[in-house]
């Protein structure tokens, strides 16, 4: 049963890859640029969406006859699930207002994150106490599908800033641009390093003093750049070349850094080579390659926060606030995974404000879109590998 | 109201208002339709007095201006909170001043100088949620109150200001209207008709969405300070050991105090060989928990017990408490919290001589109620001299106790024999031995018993179902204020001509498909969108 569940998660990311393609083809080619093409095309890619939703969907159930509990209980499996309903939500938002330029950006998004998420160990784990209740799957897939939802505002924010940024000259805003970019391309630079050094079966080890005083081993899997706060190498393997500040005590913190460094030094690198064979800004290339009505773009980001917005409160915060006052006998208790998920709350309603004023429509409101997901992906990633809290059982 | 504006139309307005609440015209010469429609131009307190001190406070908390930066405030504070971590989260028995400098430097110590550590606790956090719910209690106020009562009063006849004012619109000749008003119904439009004219309107509840939520918000917040009234609220700590009584703090009442029996605790982790979860637990060290339970029975003495007695107590009922399984009674629950295992409970030792290895009886101590003198016959005894039940050599060197849990038990007995009838002491620890001469007797271990205990969360929340309202009332109101929109469509004969008009709150994408297939079912003209 595991091997058929990672079996449908493998042709799901390869089908979600197809549709990539079909729907950049539906808005890319040039010289038949009629509506019976887009439509086919479109219509193709969405299928295809659909089709590797169903396979992911596959994945899921499988996984769960497979373990017995729902598959959202470490990083691996909630984030491929976090992938799954971005997906969703980008097939409701496909069906609301059938933009095929949505699906050129939001698929590949999708893609990353489950890419991403297949970084992290795969095993079948078993469920601590804490987490042995039925509200484990319950606040997880409404907070994950609300997330979801809420990525696709990014998007389409995203897309919108591609389209009416300014490229002529340079400026504040296609920097941030070129840097939001940059960061999407380190992902892949971080799943291109992860399994180029994996497969060449790379490891240093170092000797650690851990909290109770006690050496342990610890076990890099990628060159070392930034060593253990205090550590002994134990082999002649390259590095490290500085030590982690020791104020960084989360579990492994100096591993989690040198990958960190990593993804950052594989994006500049695959960043670097695009800019070469583009001989512009990328932000700018891909403008050339947009053709979408502005106004419907901000439509959609706004829908989505609008319709995001009321699930990821049910799930992240009142499913959550239930659970935690049957797990821990508080409904709230300043976790850093509660507070960061308050913040989202915080930020939206803050977007859903702004929106009432004039002035806050369009370029501002996208921004604020990409600022939003930048603050749910670093409650999904950082808050768990760097922060400290109930949560950092991943 | 101190006086009131007639419009043309006869109807009588309140002061203040800009857009006539019947048929919309605008009542000053400077009133931008479009812009007002948002609250329907009606008479908002906030844009209308702007003179007493009163007045300005409650402009200055109407304004969603102010509303959105203490949002922001209010999130920023709450990041900063999650720098490092909170006073609650550091080890319980290290001192915050020193520790967060000595873990986290000299960011650290400003962390904690700055009162960092306790940031969701400081009063200035609590004014700004205070403020916060002021915000959202005013800017209700201002804008709920005016803009129902100018939804209620609207008119189907429309003024032609108001009319070409809007975002979407159109002049048409020759309409059926029997045609209009029936796709309009097949759209699920509420028609109402006036001298000829159409009004329809879908989805006017979605308008009271943000007002619904803000209520529930004010209603958890308030449900949320209720915890700091008396009785409202319990959060205790009960540790018990296995096979032993406690009374249950806070659950005393003129009934009577409830007790609890903790009959045995149960620490079970997965089976390594398990062939499920085989790779995921080879890949820890250790061992990875499965069950923490606690079976308990619950007691309560009689009504009419003396404090201090010892009570005669009631069985009420048996009970197993795990994690995410509280055990509940009246208000209150009993939550599986912590545990400690195989503490120490009984010490056995036996007297010995040194020299011949005789043994002249067996002590047990009791760890936690230790006698102060075994009598083991035959002339022989020990007595305890002094008692540490966590033993630890203070900064004078003496020898002293960290507290009252027997974790390292250490003892200054006295033993006596026939032929030491003055006594001998000896210092006796774990591992320890230290005479005061030279003895001819020695205490020499014989054995311990170990218990298990259970901590367990005392807590009744008699706030709990406010805020689980408040939470619901907010899940409505953001649903319905989210998922549905207030569209409006007015058909008006103007002469020969029939002008047509839409307005949505929000959604327009929406809006447009529907005055679109109006236009495509009927002669209407297509309705134009005004940049």
């Amino acid at each position: 049963m595991a091997e058929i569940s990672s079996t449908l998660l493998y042709s799901a990311f390869i089908i979600y890859l197809f549709s990539t393609l079909f729907f950049a083809m539906s808005i890319s080619d040039k010289k038949n640029k009629d509506a019976a093409h887009t439509k086919k095309w479109g219509k193709v890619g969405f299928i295809s969406s659909c089709i590797g939703f169903v396979s992911q969907v596959g994945y899921f159930i499988t996984r769960w006859m497979a373990s017995g509990h729902a598959p959202v209980s470490n990083l691996f499996e909630f984030t491929t699930f976090f992938g799954m309903m971005m997906v969703l939500a980008f097939i409701i938002l496909y069906a609301i207002y059938r933009t095929n330029g949505l699906g050129v950006f939001a698929m590949p998004v999708a893609l990353l994150v489950i890419a991403y998420a297949s970084m992290f160990p795969r095993d079948i784990s078993p469920l601590i106490p804490a987490l042995q209740s039925d509200w484990l799957k319950i606040h997880v897939t409404t907070a994950a599908l609300g997330e979801g939802i809420l990525a696709i505002s990014f998007v389409s924010g995203l897309i919108y800033l591609i389209r009416t940024v300014d490229q002529s000259v340079s400026s504040k805003k296609t920097m941030w641009l070129e840097i939001i970019l940059y960061s999407l391309i380190s992902v892949v630079g971080f799943i291109v390093v992860s399994l180029a050094f994996k497969g060449a079966g790379y490891q240093s080890a170092f000797e650690i003093m851990n909290d109770q005083n006690q050496p342990v081993k610890i076990v890099y899997e990628m060159p070392v750049i930034a060593g253990p706060a205090d550590g002994k190498q134990l082999d002649d393997s390259f590095g490290p070349l500085f030590s982690t500040p020791s104020w960084m005590n989360g579990v492994n913190a100096s591993i989690k850094l040198n990958t960190f460094i990593w993804s950052l030094l594989s994006g500049v690198i695959l960043y670097g080579l695009l800019r070469l064979i583009l001989r512009k800004r990328i932000s700018a290339a891909l403008q050339t390659k947009v053709n979408m009505n502005s106004d419907l773009l901000d439509e959609i980001s706004y829908r989505a926060v609008a319709i995001g917005f009321p699930i990821f409160t049910l799930g992240a915060l009142i499913f959550a606030m239930i659970w935690a006052q049957q797990a821990w006998s508080r409904f709230w208790g300043w976790d850093p995974k509660e507070v960061w998920a308050l913040i989202t709350f915080l930020f939206y309603a803050a977007y859903l404000h702004l929106r009432l004023s004039r002035g806050w429509h369009g370029e501002k409101s996208a921004w604020l879109c990409v600022l939003g997901f930048w603050i749910i992906t670093f409650n999904l990633i950082a808050v768990n590998l760097v922060l400290v809290g109930l949560h950092s059982y991943a | 109201m101190m006086q009131t504006i007639t419009c043309e139309c006869g109807h009588s307005n309140p002061y203040g208002t800009s857009l006539c609440q019947a048929c919309g015209k605008p009542l000053t010469q400077d009133v931008e339709v479009l812009s007002s429609m948002r609250y329907e131009g009606s008479a908002r307190r906030s844009q209308t007095y702007n003179k007493t001190f009163v007045d300005h406070v409650w402009n200055f908390f109407s304004s969603v201006k102010v509303g959105v930066w203490l949002i922001v405030i209010i999130l920023v504070a709450a990041a900063i909170g999650t720098i490092f971590p909170q006073e609650t989260f550091i080890p319980p028995n290290v001192d915050p001043a020193t520790h967060y400098e000595s873990e986290y430097g000299t960011l650290g110590l400003i962390y904690y100088l700055l009162g960092f550590h306790n940031l969701y606790g400081s009063w200035w956090f609590i004014i700004l949620l205070g403020m916060l719910g002021l915000s959202i209690i005013v800017a209700s106020l201002d804008r709920g109150i005016p803009l129902y009562k100018a939804l209620k009063q609207q008119r189907v006849t429309r003024h032609d200001q108001f009319m070409k004012n809007q975002r979407l619109f159109s002049v048409s000749k020759d309409v059926e209207m029997e045609e209009v008003k029936y796709t309009l119904e097949s759209l699920r439009y509420k028609v109402r008709e006036e001298n000829g004219n159409i009004f329809a309107e879908k989805g006017r509840f979605s308008r009271w969405g943000a007002y619904v939520n803000h209520v529930g918000l004010i209603i958890f917040l308030t449900g949320a300070m209720l915890r700091f009234f008396p009785g409202m609220y319990v959060d205790d700590i009960l540790w018990v050991r296995e096979g032993e009584k406690a009374s249950i703090p806070g659950t005393a009442t003129d009934e009577g105090q409830y007790y609890l029996e903790n009959n045995e605790f149960i620490l079970e982790m997965y089976d390594k060989e398990e062939k499920k979860f085989n790779s995921a637990l080879s890949s820890v060290d250790g061992e990875v928990a499965k069950n923490y339970q606690s079976n308990v029975t619950l007691y309560k003495t009689k009504p009419d017990h003396t404090v201090g007695e010892d009570p005669e107590l009631v069985k009420v009922k048996d009970g197993e408490i795990r994690v995410n399984e509280p055990f509940k009674f009246d208000s209150f629950a009993l939550y599986q919290t912590d545990f400690k295992l195989n503490e120490f409970y009984k010490m056995s030792f036996e007297l010995e001589e040194k020299e011949s290895g005789k043994k002249f009886g067996k002590l047990t101590v009791d760890l936690h109620d230790p006698k102060q003198e075994y009598d083991l016959g035959n002339g022989y005894k020990v007595k305890i001299e002094e008692y540490f039940p966590n033993f630890i050599l203070d900064e004078q060197n003496e020898p002293s106790t960290v507290n009252n849990l027997p974790d390292n038990p250490a003892f200054v007995f006295s033993m006596y024999s026939p032929e030491t009838p003055k006594g001998e002491k000896a210092f006796v620890g774990i591992q320890k031995n230290i005479e005061s001469g030279e003895n001819q007797f020695k205490m020499s271990f014989a054995g311990i018993e170990t218990k298990d205990l259970t901590a367990l969360t005392v807590r009744k929340d008699h706030t709990l179902w406010i805020i689980a309202l408040g939470g619901l009332i907010f899940m409505i109101g953001v649903t319905q204020g989210l998922y549905w929109n207030y569209r409006r469509i007015w058909i008006k004969q103007n002469q020969d001509e029939v002008w047509a008009a839409a307005h949505t709150n929000k959604n327009w994408y929406g809006l447009k498909k529907d005055v679109e297939f109006l236009s495509n079912k009927t002669s209407l003209i297509p309705l134009e969108e005004k940049e």
